[in-house]
């Protein structure tokens, strides 16, 4: 067992530069991905408390498409759907589309918008009613009440929640290497076909799961600040 | 369903498989989930600990990692000739996975068992066995209901990712009619369909399955 760490120890040590760039990718991923989903996922949580049937249902649909469909057929049908039409590849935008950088940002960024919409949704639902009723009572206007005090004890109460799917995030990355991305996997499915050994899969997996570990971390330090004030 | 270039019933030939894949998994999860439930809660360390390490750590590796090392080391072990198979390693990894995060769900439902109820069939004179079948199991299951069924829509979706080792399921099919039609994004959205679908009929299924577990309950 020693003997088999050791040996995945060297093999990353003589990797260590693929590697790195690997997990450079996938972090750059998340990151982007997750900042892009959370600015999308607030007007998408809004929008579930409409009072139009229509706009309500559309937020819905949004969230039902993206989270009841594999992100597989999703990041397929960008990169390589879109170009099906005519009128994509003749556009400004081809240059961009036609690249799988920016596509598996699209894909991993729409996804994560209907998953954080529905955390943030019930964030929102969780705000205790006197808090509301307490900020209209002072006179605020829907729009301050939700800058103010809603969005904000919305985030702190979903804030465990938003950590979970930023892990899960973390490893839906891992699907971009079948659009031939170099991320983590990407980069240990290479040196698998070149090694004909699967031991790189494993120094990824050890990876991922350092990285979770850290996600978590994170997210306990940043949630104990977020809930100080109901600290005793 | 329309023709799609006459691939459409290629399509739902590619359903059957997605559906038996996440079947079989289904079926090895729930068998690894509660014998993992049933690792987590034991007063014995030696089966505790190692138990809740490795399904820990299982679930910090991405699914489609799992389903590599699954296939290509299986075949690397055993061999091409007894080695599982695209169909065989995807049912042992997306099951491997459904049983770690499972375990998790069980662990609630039998620790949501009211200790009174036990100690009732201790006195009614059940053996733990019998405590186990007609007391734990049955409530551990009513409370563990709801997860599962998030666990099963997550299983669905996960199939497609063993089209990227070659079995022809929904998502491969539509790969091979994209290629050959030229026409990607109409396949690749018939294909988000199929597992739309799927989704989306498997809700009442776990409705009723909810409503027959608590059947015995006063509403």
């Amino acid at each position: 067992m020693s003997g088999f760490l050791a040996h995945l120890f060297d093999l990353a040590a003589d990797n260590r530069d693929v590697f790195l760039n690997g997990i450079g990718l996938t972090i750059e991923l998340l990151i982007f991905s997750t900042a892009i989903g959370f600015v999308l996922a607030v007007p998408l949580a809004l929008v579930r408390f409409s009072h139009s049937r229509a706009v309500r249902a559309m937020g819905y649909g949004y969230s039902h498409l993206f989270r009841g469909t594999p992100l597989l057929t999703q990041l397929f049908l960008i990169y390589y759907g879109l170009a099906q039409f005519e009128a994509v590849r003749q556009s400004e935008l081809w240059p961009i589309l036609r690249d799988p950088w920016p596509c598996a940002l699209i894909a991993l960024s729409l996804n994560m918008a209907a998953y954080l919409a529905e955390v943030l949704r019930g964030g929102i639902m969780g705000v205790p009613k006197g808090e509301r009723e307490a900020g209209l009572a002072a006179g605020m206007s829907p729009g301050l009440l939700y800058r103010r005090i809603i969005l904000p004890r919305a985030l702190g109460i979903a804030w465990p929640a938003l950590g979970n799917e930023v892990i899960l995030q973390l490893k839906a990355t891992a699907l971009v290497s079948t659009v031939t991305l170099l991320d983590l996997t990407g980069v240990a499915r290479r040196i698998v076909t070149r090694t004909y050994s699967i031991d790189a899969l494993f120094i990824a997996g050890l990876a991922y799961i350092a990285l979770t570990y850290a996600i978590g971390q994170t997210f306990r330090l940043v949630e104990r600040r977020l809930n100080r004030h109901l600290t005793p | 369903m329309p023709d799609l270039a006459g691939f459409g019933p290629q399509l739902l030939v590619g359903a059957a498989v997605s559906f038996d894949l996440a079947l079989g998994a289904l079926a090895l999860g729930l068998g690894l989930g509660l014998a993992g439930a049933a690792a987590k809660l034991s007063p014995h360390g030696w089966i505790r600990i190692p138990v809740t390490v490795a399904f820990n750590l299982l679930r910090g590796v991405p699914e489609f990692l799992i389903l590599l090392i699954v296939y290509f080391g299986t075949a690397r072990l055993l061999g091409d000739k007894w080695g599982l198979g695209p169909f065989g390693a995807g049912i042992f990894a997306l099951g491997l996975v459904f049983g770690a995060y499972s375990s998790e769900t069980f662990r609630g439902g039998f620790l949501a068992v009211p200790a009174g109820q036990i100690e009732a069939a201790r006195a009614f004179g059940m053996t733990p066995t019998q405590t186990f079948f007609r007391v734990r199991l049955p409530q551990a299951w009513r409370f563990a209901l709801p997860g599962i069924g998030n666990l099963w829509q997550g299983l669905i979706k996960d199939t497609s990712l063993v089209s990227v080792l070659g079995l022809e399921e929904t998502l491969r099919k539509a790969n091979i009619a994209a290629q050959v039609t030229r026409h990607p994004f109409t396949f690749y959205l018939a294909a988000m369909g199929i597992y739309l679908i799927f989704a989306t009929a498997s809700w009442p299924v776990f409705a009723w399955l909810e409503r027959r577990a608590n059947r015995c309950l006063a509403s």
